[in-house]
């Protein structure tokens, strides 16, 4: 399954709505469908399905406010 | 000298600023200058006693030899061991001073601001140990730890953010307009501190029928002090972040009108930021991470409410080991645990609905809750 997918049914499942499939610009956490919790989460899924590994301090909450700038970082991971 | 206590503060500062405007109208920096800057707020600050000058240098050298050991030894290994080492280390001088108070031995480690530092130097090592940050010079290292005018209590920057700013040089146009901020951010802190916080203080605090200990002069005190507490700090961090901006640096904002909070989650999205979220992405997520991965325990609640109280606790007790302080953190633990069980229930009970009347209520309830916990945190009650 490609990147993209993976990502979206992460975050469906972590959110538990289907927006964030909808609506690749949601403002995750603004929208309050993302807080440290679900972040973490979601760091945890895309290194058990994607093997990539994202330590927490990477992660900066304006670059990783949506769906579409999560997907976009995550395939241009070195 | 105390940053930001005295008028001779502000001339001092004032005049020192001069050069770092007129070369920032230039857009150019002088990093020599600057540090010049940096040295005489430091020996304004610490100079008074030799103790501390003398404490606060050797945590700088201890400091960074640790940073840098972990640096080079983090290219090579990656052993958790080795980094919880590191970490207890660049704590231990922290611990001391925080214990000698409990022993009863007069303290000669501790010097205005070392708790502030501590953040600094473990986020440092811990983005080392996420590989997050790779290298930092011993240059880059020492300009961000001896950052002035955040020295003696924060806001609590983080470096990668802190580096972009020594980085990039304003244009005219943008630095006009920080200037502009920071001048407008420090008279905000005049207002604040010099003139609400001590009138608060003088006029009702350290009046006789405040200081009679009765129900009611407790009662009043709570939310007089909660105020003063607020006025003061943010008129504290409004005077940091002001001196900043003028330096070219965005150090990041501490409180975002946190009596409007809706919610004790919310409350620590807008009260003493930079101290929560440097706890809630280095002690409260890592937690958590580190928990789901280990798969201790199936509930993710449990782990979630794990996380809060360690946050919270460590909170406490980094104020101080007094009972107090010990008390007040987890007084915030159990709002934050009972507050998110609520939130997860009312989403299927839905007896909380959402509507202009209840966000009122909401935040007239939260307001009181959170000045029990000032109470708490000012030590009266024991």
């Amino acid at each position: 399954m490609d990147m993209k997918n993976t990502v979206l049914d992460l975050l469906e499942e972590i959110c538990q709505t289907d927006v964030v499939k909808e609506n690749g610009d949601i403002e995750l956490f603004e929208e309050g469908l993302l807080d440290s919790f679900g972040m973490v989460s979601l760091l945890m899924g895309i290194e058990e399905r994607l093997g990539i590994r994202v330590g927490i301090s990477e992660v900066d909450r304006e670059q990783w406010s949506t769906p579409n700038k999560i997907i976009a970082i995550l395939e241009n991971w070195v | 000298m105390i940053p930001y206590s005295s008028f001779s503060f502000f001339m001092i500062l004032g005049i020192l600023f001069v050069p770092v405007v007129v070369l920032g109208y230039k857009e150019k920096r002088s990093i020599v200058y600057n540090s010049l800057v940096h040295a005489v707020i430091l020996l304004l600050a610490f100079a008074s006693d030799i103790h501390q000058l003398v404490s606060f240098i050797v945590y700088i050298v201890w400091q960074v030899i640790l940073v840098n050991w972990y640096a080079a030894y983090r290219k090579e290994k990656n052993e958790a061991g080795v980094f919880y080492a590191v970490v207890f280390l660049a704590l231990v001088p922290l611990l001391v001073t925080k214990l000698l108070p409990v022993w009863d031995v007069s303290n000669i480690v501790g010097f205005l601001g070392i708790s502030y530092l501590t953040f600094k130097t473990v986020q440092m090592i811990i983005d080392m140990r996420d590989g997050a940050l790779k290298t930092a010079t011993l240059k880059e290292q020492l300009t961000f730890l001896l950052f002035s005018p955040t020295i003696s209590s924060g806001p609590i920057d983080r470096f990668k953010r802190f580096q972009k700013d020594m980085e990039t040089i304003p244009t005219r146009e943008e630095y006009r307009l920080l200037l502009y901020k920071g001048i407008n951010k420090i008279f905000l802190g005049f207002l604040y501190k010099f003139i609400i916080a001590y009138v608060i203080n003088d006029r009702v605090i350290e009046t006789p029928f405040i200081q009679a200990h009765t129900p009611l002069s407790t009662f009043i005190y709570m939310y007089a002090y909660s105020l003063y507490l607020f006025f003061d700090f943010a008129g504290y961090s409004a005077f940091a972040i002001g001196a900043s901006y003028i330096m070219g640096v965005k150090t990041p904002e501490n409180f975002n009108l946190p009596f409007m909070s809706r919610n004790i989650k919310d409350f620590w999205n807008r009260w003493h930021m930079s101290l929560s979220f440097w706890f809630r992405d280095y002690v409260y997520m890592r937690f958590v991470f580190w928990m789901m991965k280990k798969k201790w325990i199936q509930n993710r609640y449990t782990v979630s409410y794990i996380g809060y109280f360690l946050l919270f606790f460590l909170m406490g007790v980094w104020h101080g080991l007094e009972l107090h302080y010990v008390a007040y953190g987890l007084y915030h633990a159990a709002l934050m645990i009972s507050y998110d069980y609520f939130e997860r229930k009312n989403k299927q009970w839905k007896i909380w609905k959402k509507n202009k009347v209840t966000e009122v209520l909401s935040i007239i309830i939260t307001f009181h809750v959170i000045c029990f916990g000032f109470l708490i945190f000012s030590g009266r009650l024991f």
